[in-house]
């Protein structure tokens, strides 16, 4: 298991090591000159080649190369040319934002996918999985930001329970204040994961209930209540987690849409900014870290599961 | 082998090309009439084929049914649903029906031409890589790994940010984003038929590399791809609309669900119509083709591939 878990290190170093590599030729792949691009209508011939300078693009390719590397290995993902802040300095803002939004999704959706995918299992095919496939559906094919607008419609518009928009620091708010104003947008990042985990929740539990050892344990009298929870449950849930990680991408990506929608600064709008003022280092570095975040989440959960699942053999 | 044949067969069906074949022999012609009358029992499968169908003809004939010009502007600006006006009117004053049936087209084409472009890129390569093995298979695996580290979106988002927006980079970067997907179902099915009886002895026999793809390979694929076909059409218009909503979609002169949508957040308050009814269009295309392929994959026996 050792040996998996360094060569699964190894392998996500290298998947990271690519990453930051496309991202450095990102700025490069852009038509034309990617200066006149940034600079817009500011453009002056004068103003490109300080920018040019300051971002490097003045040097041969290699030692830009080698720079970028060295600069994303400390930490330095160079500044934006919108803002003038650093853009590590934006993501350090923006990042607890968007985990937050992405907590509180990924708890919701468990709080709704793991009992309605039990109870689903155990009155297979009742009115009640009907109604929870249904409504899986419905989940899998909305779009997270329409979902997220339809919340505001009910919630803030007509029953006006709840901020439209917005986010509170949860150390100058209190929780209360943060909560209210991240319940919307969570829940409409949650509802489509929590679909997809449902459905994964229900499988799993019902090709489990199906093995001989949950056979045995009913024939030797085991009630009914602990075959579930003590013998099945636990089984059933272990790909859950594999699936959970492969998730994660729709979590991001959700956050991403959705903090558009509820005018949350976290590092998704912050992109979508970027990608507008065409500031290209605040995009280069937002989209880095995405895909760092979600190599690093997908590392942990591989590691997790071999920790759950003692039969799996890893050569 | 049993699979493979099996497969390939209801692909047939599916596809709608192996009809000559079927034909010629009695248990092939019974083989493909018990997997047909399988997909008639697949409820799901059903019900997707007949909304999507219905769609497609909205997409088509859109232009022709749509009670009015989608850049007609002159009945007032944020009208609620009336007959005249069955969903309503925009914060320009114009149709909003006119314009959703208008908008049909934009997102399958969308949706259909990423799709078919994912499926014929990651397609080769996941070919090339399960067939071909050794550093070819090492070099293609690397490659999608790489692109499977970028969710689909921030993907889509990065190649229209690099190639800016409009129709055409827009299913490029869409397909690009799917690459992976049809990349990796190709290479499992293409490592395990490369081991198949059939394919060694048409080895054995002296048939070349492509015979081998054309002829043994590729009919065995088409009935997983059909099944990710579908899934990937209704993720691509999905994205094309999360893409539009962002501002980073197709020419904002197009009317489509996506700018409709982006148009509407702003008059939520005083127009729920604007919103609700774009949003309501993508769920049922997207609930359809997911329909659609769910029920395929169960009429197939489809495994590994997955809309989720």
């Amino acid at each position: 298991m050792t040996q998996y878990i360094i060569r699964r290190l190894i392998q996500s170093l290298f998947i990271i090591w690519g990453c930051a590599t496309l991202v450095f030729f990102m700025l490069r792949m852009i038509p034309g000159d990617p200066v006149i691009q940034m600079l817009g209508p500011e453009y002056t011939p004068e103003a490109a080649d300080a920018l040019r300078h300051k971002l490097g693009l003045d040097q041969p390719l290699h030692i830009q190369y080698i720079r970028w590397f060295g600069n994303v290995l400390t930490g330095d993902l160079g500044g934006s040319i919108a803002s003038g802040e650093t853009v590590t300095g934006a993501i350090a803002t923006g990042l607890p934002k968007t985990l937050s939004l992405a907590a509180l999704s990924f708890l919701i959706a468990l709080v709704i996918a793991v009992p309605t995918g039990i109870i689903a299992a155990l009155r297979r095919n009742s009115g009640f999985d009907y109604a929870a496939s249904i409504v899986a559906f419905i989940g899998v094919s909305m779009p997270s930001f329409w979902f997220g607008i339809i919340l505001i419609l009910i919630f803030a518009v007509r029953l006006r329970w709840l901020p439209a928009i917005g986010y509170s620091e949860i150390t100058e708010d209190g929780v209360g204040e943060w909560f209210k104003r991240l319940i919307l947008p969570s829940l409409a990042i949650g509802a489509g994961y929590s679909a997809i985990l449902m459905r994964f929740v229900r499988a799993g539990l019902l090709e489990v209930l199906g093995s001989d050892y949950v056979r045995t344990a009913r024939a030797k009298g085991v009630r009914e209540q602990s075959v579930v929870l003590r013998h099945a449950l636990r089984n059933s849930l272990i790909p859950v987690v594999t699936v959970i990680g492969i998730q994660l991408a729709l979590l991001l990506s959700g956050t991403v849409v959705v903090e558009t929608v509820f005018s949350i600064r976290g590092i998704g709008r912050i992109l979508v900014g970027a990608i507008f003022d065409r500031d290209y280092p605040m995009v280069q570095g937002v989209i880095l870290l995405i895909a760092v975040i979600f190599v690093l989440a997908n590392l942990i959960v591989d590691i997790v599961y071999t920790f759950l699942d003692p039969r799996i053999h890893y050569s | 082998m049993a699979r493979a044949t099996h497969t390939s067969e209801a692909a047939d069906i599916i596809a709608g090309t192996g009809s000559a074949t079927a034909l010629t022999s009695g248990r092939q012609q019974s083989s493909g009439f018990r997997l047909l009358r399988r997909l008639q029992r697949e409820r799901k499968a059903i019900a997707g084929l007949v909304i999507i169908a219905l769609l497609t003809l909205l997409a088509i004939f859109g232009p022709l049914l749509a009670p009015y010009h989608p850049d007609a502007d002159d009945f007032g600006i944020l009208q609620a649903p009336t007959l005249e006006h069955p969903m309503g009117t925009d914060s320009f004053g114009r149709d909003l029906f006119s314009r959703l049936l208008i908008g049909t087209r934009v997102s399958f084409s969308v949706g259909v031409l990423a799709a078919i472009a994912a499926l014929a890129i990651g397609g080769t390569l996941g070919l090339a890589a399960g067939y071909y093995g050794r550093w070819v298979d090492s070099l293609i695996s690397r490659a999608i790994d790489l692109l499977w580290a970028f969710p689909v979106i921030i993907l889509a988002v990065a190649l229209v940010a690099i190639f800016g927006a409009g129709f055409r980079n827009v299913v490029i970067a869409i397909a690009v984003a799917y690459i992976d997907d049809f990349a990796r179902i190709v290479r499992g099915e293409t490592l395990s038929l490369r081991e198949q009886d059939f394919t060694m002895a048409a080895r054995a026999l002296g048939a070349r590399d492509d015979e081998v793809m054309g002829r043994h390979i590729v009919p065995n694929l088409v009935a997983p791809l059909t099944v990710q076909l579908s899934f990937a059409v209704g993720l691509g218009i999905l994205t094309e609309s999360t893409l539009t909503f962002l501002g980073l979609g197709v020419n904002p002169a197009t009317p489509t669900w996506g700018l409709a949508l982006n148009e509407g957040r702003d008059f939520v308050r005083q127009a729920w119509w604007i919103s609700v009814f774009p949003g309501l269009a993508i769920v049922v295309t997207v609930m359809a083709l997911n329909l659609l392929g769910d029920g395929l994959r169960d009429a197939l026996d489809v495994r590994g591939v997955s809309d989720v």
